[in-house]
């Protein structure tokens, strides 16, 4: 046993489904959870005899979409090869993937502060499934021929946190792109990992490496991980051998189990697809593909804070939900609209904390109940906007605001109507609440008393006390104001 | 009129006139391809059921007046073509039995001309191999000597034709397997431009170089097989994007002022006296039809088997995986796990030459070889597209012989060591360019082996990429000057 220290070094295999009409290469339809099996095949993805693979030009676009994305150089010639090797899910005893010409070259993003390097991403199709019944196994091929991005990252990662951390911004980066709802539950996206330990401080990579297979979320992929690097620093502490191996972890029982060991690479024979001819790109199509990117996760974190005043944490949870991003600035857009006519523009980022507090807060808890989408609940951008002017003129209370939410939520509609329907209006006219307070102090005389001869904190009481007279309706700064008017 | 010997354009004349019904048609060949198969073995499956559905919606076609260019003419395809719901075997083991769920391209090209599939013809396993002696279903013989081999790979399609058993037959060439067979058989054969006709659904050999063409009476005929299947096809993403032309109607050029190549490399020793002496007649008659004669250089003709020798198996390895018990095809009776399904199904299912070619490319394209064997072949290929650029800058076609001899006794190929290497040279080189060609008949010779039998010769015209109409017009000019396409074999009369 020594006491030195050691630090791993993981890179990431990740494969992202790409959603498409059809599939990569046939015209079949790219469902694989259909449940009936071996619905959504054809003579092309059941690799019949005869048959031919076409290009899918939608998957292709995607997948450059994700590579522009990731900072990745475009190369404007790519192919497809066959990787040659038999399995029953494999139709054809090849896939067609990419060997040595991807769609998306080298690449990197910046992850918290550090840069994570890409090594390539490059598109092939997906397998069958198993199913394994009895004695004998089942092969549904609805997912055969499913297009598949598979990303590789150089071995950047030094923490089991920040490989996870990773994960999480691609699955937000494709689903903003549109390409993939990338499901980690579902398949549709899925990671491997590639992790060994050195010397803390060494430059070289350790001369072995373990890959890490079905982690399928992300809390697996950092538990895998944490297990892994644990076990090999173990070994390396009291002299045990590492090798070059595959193992998988078991979610069950927490721990990695090995499955293979890879004593030399499998040859996949890889070759060029005659089936397909290579892939020329021009610039222009590029160009035009880089200016179609929408605003990506951290450009709009970025935004959301200088332009709005958001913090860092505000700005995170907004942007981890395409959605819930988008339907803030719609609510936003229509309060910066009131401002101008207001003439209140410096009450922009005032407004704009509003508005996060309002939709992080209790819409977000409201969508929950329901699993709904944002963009999907019966409460519109304008209303909720209405909502929170009404609240900033004093014409309900917060608590008020609360309750007409949930009325909007549960049956749509204008806030105005619903605090009127509900009796919600709060009360700020200076005289009907100084009847109220007149009535209050005089059936109060002894606290009045008490304050008067220096408790100053009496006057919660009596606060309090015109708030249950109005039923929660007065304005309570207004009430407060007219009290310390009258009580001298 | 003689149907059996009738060419496409007679009996497209005679349907039209309602001298003869499409089901007429198919009834007479389904009857003379029962009488003359046994001894051909040309067809491995005859449609007739089939071949009376779609003659009878010939025939109401017709009546319509809705007339295709093929509509109710019978034919024949080789058994590498799926057919929706007909028996597909390749000629294989482990195909044996396996009925396609879909229409090869060529073929639903064909039924929308409601032409008439009369059965389904014999080749060598998989293709691989010019003589159909690899066939697990027996050789096809030679209509002209039943001692001797039809050629191959589609020996079957071209027996058939030659003995007037269908008007024309569907033919794939990776290497010489459509001009090599119809050399033999004595008639005309379409071998296309790489990416002119759709090879979706017929069983791949070799993906880069598989070529899916016609074999018929005339240059003539063939040129109308080709307008009705060429083209793009939307399922075939190696198919070019290149009109296709009125190829039959625009044959009578003549060859005035056209420039014709002679490659010395393709007559060298090895070819049979009596093949030269036919194809430099063949020559003369060119000239004499107006044609300058130059002779050009193609100085890697050589490497062309090389590079064969390496491309053919490796994509052959790959292509042949999908065979492995699971979906579809022979599947061993008895295997304790995964591995043996695969190694046992494919040992019983496989014949020794795809057996052969799968080990050989498995050994080529393994890492650590594969830079020195598959992708130096490629480079090589490369420069032999390159050459025929340049040749074909100088003249318009190349002339020379199809087959370097005559056809030869069934079994004999291996007792003749130049057998398959001569005819690589003349075919491969062409073929791995991707270039049109088509073989025709040019007279008789006779066999080395020193019979007295008279058999047929190939003439074969070479043209560039995408030069069909160039191959058939001068295809065409050659049989408007001779009658050597319309010889034919005795006794396969009525």
């Amino acid at each position: 046993m020594n006491d030195l220290k050691y630090e791993p070094v993981i890179g990431l295999e990740i494969h992202v489904q790409l959603k498409t009409r059809s599939k990569m290469f046939c015209a079949s339809a790219n469902n694989p959870d259909e449940a009936a099996p071996n619905t959504n095949i054809c003579e092309v993805c059941s690799g019949q005899p005869g048959s031919m693979p076409v290009a899918n030009r939608e998957a292709v676009k995607k997948s450059i979409m994700v590579g522009l994305a990731l900072g990745c150089e475009i190369p404007e010639y790519s192919k497809f090869d066959r990787k040659n090797y038999f399995y029953p899910d494999l139709p054809k005893g090849y896939q067609i993937s990419q060997y040595d010409q991807p769609l998306c070259g080298k690449g990197e993003v910046v992850l918290g502060g550090s840069k994570i390097r890409i090594t390539r991403a490059h598109l092939e199709e997906d397998a069958g499934k198993l199913i394994h019944e009895g004695a004998g196994s089942l092969v549904d091929l609805n997912r055969a021929g499913v297009p598949l991005l598979e990303i590789v990252t150089e071995p950047d990662f030094r923490t089991p946190a920040e490989a996870k951390e990773f994960l999480q911004d691609l699955q937000n980066i494709v689903r903003y792109l549109g390409v993939s709802d990338a499901d980690m539950e579902k398949g549709h996206l899925r990671c491997d990992a590639n992790v060994s330990v050195r010397r803390a401080g060494e430059k070289v990579l350790p001369p072995y490496k373990v890959e890490i297979k079905n982690m399928n979320s992300f809390r697996a992929v950092e538990a895998g991980l944490d297990y892994e690097i644990k076990r090999q620093e173990e070994a390396l502490k009291t002299g045990g051998e590492l090798l070059n191996e595959t193992r998988g972890w078991d979610e069950a029982k927490a721990v990695t189990v090995q499955q293979r060991i890879k004593e030399e690479a499998q040859d996949y024979r890889y070759f060029p697809e005659p089936d397909l001819p290579a892939l020329h790109f021009e610039k222009g199509y590029i160009e035009e593909l880089r200016r179609l990117l929408p605003e990506l996760p951290a450009a709009k974190r970025t935004r959301f804070m200088y332009e709005f005043g958001l913090s860092k944490k505000d700005a995170d949870v907004l942007i981890a939900d395409k959605n819930l991003a988008g339907f803030f600035e719609q609510v936003v857009s229509e309060m910066q609209e009131w401002a101008e006519e207001e003439g209140r523009q410096d009450d922009i980022k005032k407004f704009a904390k509003l508005t996060n507090n309002w939709i992080v807060g209790d819409f977000q808890a409201l969508l929950k109940t329901t699993n709904q989408d944002p963009q999907d609940t019966k409460i519109t951008a304008e209303n909720l906007a209405e909502l929170i002017k009404m609240i900033d003129r004093g014409e309900v209370s917060g608590s008020a605001g609360k309750k007409i939410l949930s009325v909007m939520f549960e049956k749509g509609g204008d806030p105005s109507n619903i605090a009127v329907d509900e009796g919600l209006g709060q009360v700020s006219d200076e005289s009907e609440i100084a009847a109220v307070v007149e009535k209050i102090i005089s059936e109060n005389s002894s606290v009045v008393a008490d304050y008067k001869s220096g408790k100053k904190q009496a006057i919660g009481f009596l606060v309090g006390k015109v708030m249950a007279e109005t039923k929660g309706k007065a304005n309570p700064q207004v009430v407060n104001k007219i009290l310390q008017e009258k009580l001298g | 009129m003689d149907y059996a010997f009738a060419t496409i354009r007679e009996l497209r004349q005679a349907l039209d006139d309602k001298e003869v019904s499409s089901v007429e048609l198919a009834k007479f060949f389904l009857a003379r391809i029962k009488k003359y198969n046994p001894e051909l073995n040309a067809f491995i499956t005859i449609t007739e059921d089939e071949a009376l559905a779609q003659a009878g919606d010939a025939d109401q076609a017709i009546a319509r007046g809705e007339v295709g260019l093929l509509t109710g003419i019978p034919y024949a395809a080789k058994d590498l073509f799926s057919t929706r719901g007909i028996a597909t075997t390749a000629a294989s083991r482990i195909l044996e039995n396996f009925l396609p769920v879909y229409d090869a391209t060529t073929i639903a090209k064909l039924k929308e001309q409601r032409a008439v599939l009369l059965g389904k013809t014999n080749l060598d396993q998989f293709a691989h191999g010019s003589s159909t002696e690899t066939s697990c279903y027996g050789p096809s013989k030679n209509p002209w000597d039943s001692a001797r081999m039809p050629g191959g790979s589609s020996g079957g399609s071209t027996a058939a034709v030659a003995a007037g058993l269908a008007p024309f037959a569907l033919a794939t060439e990776t290497g010489g397997s459509i001009r090599q067979p119809a050399s033999l058989c004595g008639i005309s054969g379409w071998k296309p431009t790489y990416g002119r006709t759709s090879r979706f659904g017929v069983i791949a050999m070799t993906s880069s170089t598989d070529s899916i063409g016609t074999v018929a009476r005339s240059a003539h005929d063939l040129a109308i097989t080709a307008e009705v299947l060429s083209g793009h096809d939307p399922k075939d993403a190696t198919t070019g994007n290149v009109p296709v032309m009125d190829y039959s109607a625009q044959l009578s050029a003549g060859l005035k002022g056209f420039k014709i190549g002679v490659p010395k490399e393709y007559f060298v020793e090895g070819i049979e006296e009596d093949v030269e002496k036919r194809v430099r007649e063949a020559i003369a008659v060119a000239k004499d039809l107006g044609a300058e004669i130059v002779d050009v250089d193609l100085p890697l003709t050589g490497f062309g088997s090389l590079v064969y020798a390496i491309v053919t198996p490796s994509e052959v390895s790959s292509n042949l995986s999908r065979y492995d018990g699971i979906r579809y095809g022979h599947v061993t009776a008895e295997a304790k796990d995964l591995f043996e399904i695969y190694t046992k199904s494919r040992r019983e299912g496989f014949g020794d030459e795809a057996k052969r070619r799968i080990m050989t490319g498995t050994y080529a394209l393994s890492a650590g070889y594969r830079d020195a064997y598959y992708l130096k072949a490629q480079k090589v290929r490369r420069l032999l597209v390159q050459e025929f650029e340049q040749v074909f800058k100088k003249v318009d076609i190349l002339l020379c012989p199809s087959s370097p001899n005559v056809a030869i006794k069934l079994g004999s190929a291996a007792d003749n060591p130049l057998f398959g290497y001569i005819a690589d040279q003349l075919n491969i080189p062409g073929a791995l360019a991707g270039l049109a060609a088509l073989s025709v008949p040019c007279g008789f010779g006779r066999p080395k082996d020193g019979e007295a039998v008279e058999l047929p010769v190939g003439l074969q015209i070479i043209g560039p990429q995408w030069g069909e109409q160039k191959v058939f017009q001068v295809g065409h000019a050659y049989q408007q000057a001779t009658d050597w396409h319309k010889q034919k074999p005795a006794g396969f009369q009525n």
